[in-house]
């Protein structure tokens, strides 16, 4: 499936070529792609039905048009808005989704009375609900392209969103844990039946703060420093922001309660921080930060415990999870074992046993859709995920604005981030967090957030392929003029 | 930024690569370890897929799969309960499986090789037809007789065992073990209720789950004499032959004397053979013992089946349930020279004699089918799971020849005489000869005695219909005439349910 996505990409699209040689749009060859995401989703999610039902019911294809009624209107509202944004974007995204939605399905025909199983509404179930808030997560997105014709748009909100981010991010470690918290982690935020993963959209709000921060201080953080075994090390003084952010992540992992966040958070944050300062100490100093961190509150877990207990217990699991398969092993145990049964091939869509492994529509999906497409199918996916952060550096490189730069390579690098983070975690890689996997988890807070990723992706992608008109400023849609943008420090490189 | 971006995208792809090499080290190198893992539930919900075959007893199912509707799709149960538990076993989901359950388990499953056929025509078919059958040779009444007459035994004992084959063919008729068990909450589907109740009676101190009928060796006793009785007729001794008893005799080398169970047995200076084997007497037999040597006893008990340790009770070709190997011990001093207190005491089946009931019940339908010893078995017949066809029909075999004819049939006057006229009276069947020998054997300084009886039942005709072994585990005063009881018992039963031959 990827393989056939690759030699869609232009070969003139790396952004130092000359503008007028990105002019091709390539929304055709988005589109042929699209229709062979979705041709793969329906075949799964036939094949699916022939093997857990034994029969391919006349409705099988109904999840599946709607998901790709959606995703066309969206190929619309791009051909329309953002005509130059990345072709593979949205096909690989789509597919994901569709594979996420099938699976989620599949696993409620697993989960239904023998009865009832060839009678599944199409809106019912998990797998339904995911149908929905896929729907709504598109029409999200496309309302994001609608509003946003310019990414640089965003940095008048930059405050706005970072002091929002911060928000989002505490509000769920000081709710009581009646209303924060789900399976041992105090990510959420809960009210009636209903339940939001602010972390998801903190992660968005938070690197569009970080993008515009970074652009105005990139000049003091890079070129202030001392020189030490022949790395750049930074000032004292311009080590706060750094140290406030390590502190901030640290707190989720202790409040929290979710390595996971944290990692992501901080991880994100030095990542966008090494690409402004183009210093490689802020990578060093962040890694040892955090691994210090990280041991630190495994110390303290296995001697003072209080807060810090939960992560030392995740470290034990994670060191030794076949110590208690039956407790607090058992749901690592039960995802090895489960990824283990796929082996290279899997059992086949529809002839897993997904009910098998706890929380195998969230944090365990990976595991649950391993078991029944094998090492290469997983390969695929991890590939297509690949794919998508790839393409997001790609657009990166190529905007002309260094706000842009940092916001497509932060959001494409947290993207991929959040995939080892999840995927380590449930193979054993890393310590197992409660991580959604990306397009593919059930929940409507991750695939929306995740879906608003790839607008901003998206767009920013288009803008760095949108042909320039020399001498004058880039062609920009009748949106918002950003000449006045309040104090945005934002680069235009012109040829 | 472009170099850092690119250097960005460099890192996320050596993190990608990392996640592929722990997928292949997962889902490639320890694949087939966690497919197979213990604790992989689908290994179970597989099992649980396909309906597990019968064991059945004289037509009727004693273990049988029952439908559910939960996720393991069927429900072992076990109507037998206790009666049955030690020969049937148990089929958990996650603990170990023993008994005819495990020996029998890939043709109960379904998954046997020899079930290949059916496999194929489920495939077109569609239908899903099970696992075959497995039909047992024992007999419902001897076996029901067995448990209960051990459970009411007169002599207050806890523990102990009951074993009877048909001496012609080898076939089990009756094995019981007490204290039993109820192989039902172990098989529960609630798998902790199902660990909790087995770590129970794993824990129980009386050992429920031990089948003592096969696995538990004791001091035989008296039982023993049969043994040396062949040994002496085969080195020109006859039943008739008086040899030296009285009421205590002291070997050569030790103060410990010998004595009878009681004054008024052999206080003569010499008894006949058969007389010495009616009335159980002791210091006869001893002096017998040492007067034979230690080679020719432990000759004579190895020709009986003693100190084989690889014999199981199931099919007649390989598997089965594990028999303990019954021993005769050390004879000899430190130095290599027989011991003659070492011998004297083991020729009356003390010392380092140990036998199983399975050993006891050999010897006498040895003796009783004319000193052919046939193998013993439990599976008579496997059956397809649609019941048409048949896989397996035992073709009963002979094991060994541990006595000639003509010995076998003096020991078989000696042993009808100790039913006739000696300690074994209880055992008389009207209408049959019964013959056995009973056994007393000490278990400890301070402990009661085990009681024994080893004896057969055969018609008018003289054909051998049945032979039996009783055991009582720390009985006291009485035991081996309980034994002796329980043993006709039994016997009458087998000879009911064959129809009074």
């Amino acid at each position: 499936m990827t393989a056939a996505a690759v030699p869609a990409t232009s070969p003139a699209s790396t952004g130092e070529q000359p503008g007028v040689r990105l002019a091709r749009s390539r929304r055709n060859a988005e589109l042929s792609l699209l229709l062979l995401a979705m041709v793969l989703v329906a075949a799964y999610s036939a094949t699916v039905e022939a093997t857990a039902l034994d029969t391919v019911t006349p409705d099988f294809w109904i999840p599946t048009a709607a998901l790709g009624l959606v995703f066309l209107g969206l190929h619309l509202v791009i051909r329309w808005l953002a005509p130059f944004a990345d072709p593979a974007l949205l096909p690989a995204v789509a597919l994901l989704n569709g594979i996420g939605v099938g699976f989620l399905r599949r696993y409620d025909l697993a989960q239904a009375a023998p009865a009832d199983r060839e009678h599944l509404a199409i809106f019912a179930g998990t797998g339904g609900r995911q149908l929905a808030w896929t729907l709504a997560a598109v029409m999200l997105a496309a309302g994001l392209l609608v509003i946003m014709r310019d990414h640089r748009s965003l940095s008048r909100y930059a405050y706005t969103l970072g002091l929002a981010g911060i928000v989002l991010v505490m509000i769920p470690a000081v709710l009581p844990a009646r209303f924060s918290e789900i399976n041992n982690a105090k990510l959420w935020i809960r009210i009636g039946g209903f339940s939001i993963q602010p972390g998801e959209f903190a992660k968005l709000a938070l690197l569009t703060f970080f993008a515009y921060y970074l652009v105005r201080k990139r000049e003091v953080l890079s070129l202030a420093s001392r020189r030490v075994l022949g790395i750049d090390f930074p000032r004292g003084r311009d080590l706060g922001p750094v140290l406030v952010v390590w502190i901030i992540s640290l707190l989720v992992l202790v409040f929290e309660k979710d390595l996971g966040t944290s990692l992501l958070y901080f991880g994100m944050f030095v990542v966008t921080l090494y690409i402004a300062t183009e210093r490689v100490s802020w990578l060093l100093i962040g890694l040892i930060l955090f691994f210090g961190g990280a041991y630190l509150a495994y110390v303290l877990g296995s001697t003072v415990g209080g807060p810090f207990a939960n992560f030392y217990l995740r470290a034990e699991i994670w060191l030794d999870p076949f110590g208690d398969p039956y407790d607090k092993g058992y749901q690592l145990v039960q995802g090895l074992l489960t990824l283990g049964t796929g082996g290279l091939f899997g059992a086949g869509p529809g002839g897993g046993q997904p009910t098998l492994l706890p929380e195998v529509q969230t944090d365990f999906i990976f595991a649950g859709i391993g078991e029944e497409i094998g090492l290469f199918g997983l390969s695929a996916l991890l590939v297509v995920y690949l794919l998508i952060v790839e393409r997001g550096l790609r657009a990166a490189l190529a905007v002309r604005d260094s706000f842009g730069k940092l916001l497509a390579g932060g959001l494409a690098f947290t993207l991929g981030l959040q995939v080892f983070v999840i995927v380590g975690g449930i193979s054993k890689l890393i310590p197992l967090t409660g991580q959604t996997t990306p397009f593919l988890s059930a929940g409507g807070s991750s695939l929306m957030a995740n879906w608003l990723l790839i607008a901003v992706l998206l767009r920013v992608s288009d803008g760095a392929r949108r042909p320039v008109t020399p001498g004058g400023p880039a062609v920009r849609p009748s949106g918002g003029p950003p000449e006045q943008l309040h104090g945005a420090p934002t680069e235009v490189i012109r040829p | 930024m472009n170099a850092p971006l690119r250097r960005v995208g460099v890192v996320v792809m050596i993190l990608f690569g990392l996640l592929f090499a722990n997928l292949n080290w997962i889902q490639a190198y320890k694949a087939d370890e966690y497919r197979n893992s213990d604790y992989n539930g689908r290994v179970q919900v597989a099992e649980y897929e396909r309906k597990r075959g019968n064991i059945e007893v004289g037509g009727t199912a004693y273990a049988l799969s029952k439908e559910t509707g939960g996720k393991l799709k069927f429900q072992r149960s076990y109507p037998g309960g206790e009666m049955y538990a030690h020969v049937l076993g148990y089929k958990p989901v996650n603990n170990a499986d023993i008994g005819i359950e495990q020996v029998e388990n890939d043709f109960l499953a379904g998954t046997s090789d020899q079930l290949i056929g059916d496999r194929v025509k489920d495939m077109f078919t569609g239908n899903k037809t099970g696992g075959g059958n497995v039909l047992l040779t024992l007999s419902k009444r001897a076996q029901e007789t067995a448990y209960k007459q051990l459970q009411d035994n007169q002599v207050g004992a806890t523990r102990g065992a009951a074993i009877a084959i048909d001496p012609r063919t080898g076939a089990v008729q009756a094995l019981v073990s007490m204290p039993s068990f109820d192989p039902n909450p172990l098989v529960s589907h609630d798998t902790a209720a199902a660990s909790k109740a087995f770590n129970k009676l794993e824990q129980d101190p009386e050992r429920p789950l031990a089948n003592r009928a096969l696995s538990e060796t004791l001091p035989p006793g008296s039982t023993f004499k049969i043994v040396v009785a062949a040994a002496a007729l085969e080195n020109g001794v006859s039943k008739e032959t008086r040899i030296p008893a009285g009421s205590s005799w002291t070997p050569p080398t030790s103060g410990q004397p010998i004595r009878n169970a009681a004054a008024s047995i052999c206080p003569e200076s010499q008894v006949t053979l058969m007389d010495a084997v009616t009335e159980s007497c002791n210091t006869g037999f001893a002096q017998l013992g040492v007067r034979l040597g230690a080679d020719k006893l432990k000759e004579k008990a190895r020709q009986f089946g003693f100190e084989q340790d690889d014999l199981t009770v199931g099919q007649l070709n390989e598997g089965g349930l594990p028999v303990a190997a019954s021993r005769t011990g050390e004879m000899t001093a430190p130095g290599g020279s027989t011991d003659p207190a070492a011998l004297a005491q083991s020729s009356i089946g003390q010392r380092d004699v140990r036998m199983t009931p399975l050993q006891g019940a050999l010897i006498a339908a040895s003796v009783a089918n004319g000193g052919s010893q046939m193998r013993p078995y439990l599976v008579k017949q496997l059956l397809a799971p649609d019941r048409t066809t048949s896989y397996y029909t035992a073709k009963p075999r002979e094991l060994r020849r541990p006595v000639s004819g003509e010995v076998a049939s003096d020991l078989q006057d000696m042993m009808e005489s100790v039913v006739k006229n000696g300690t074994g009276r209880k055992a008389a069947i009207s209408g049959y000869t019964v013959g056995g020998k009973t056994g007393t054997a000490q278990s400890g300084p301070d402990t009661p005695d085990h009681g024994w009886f080893i004896g057969y039942v055969m018609d008018k005709n003289g054909t051998p219909i049945s032979a039996v072994c009783v055991e009582l585990e720390r009985a006291g005063s009485g035991g081996s005439a309980e034994a002796a009881r329980i043993a006709g018992r039994i016997m009458a039963a087998v000879i009911a349910d064959s129809g009074g031959r």
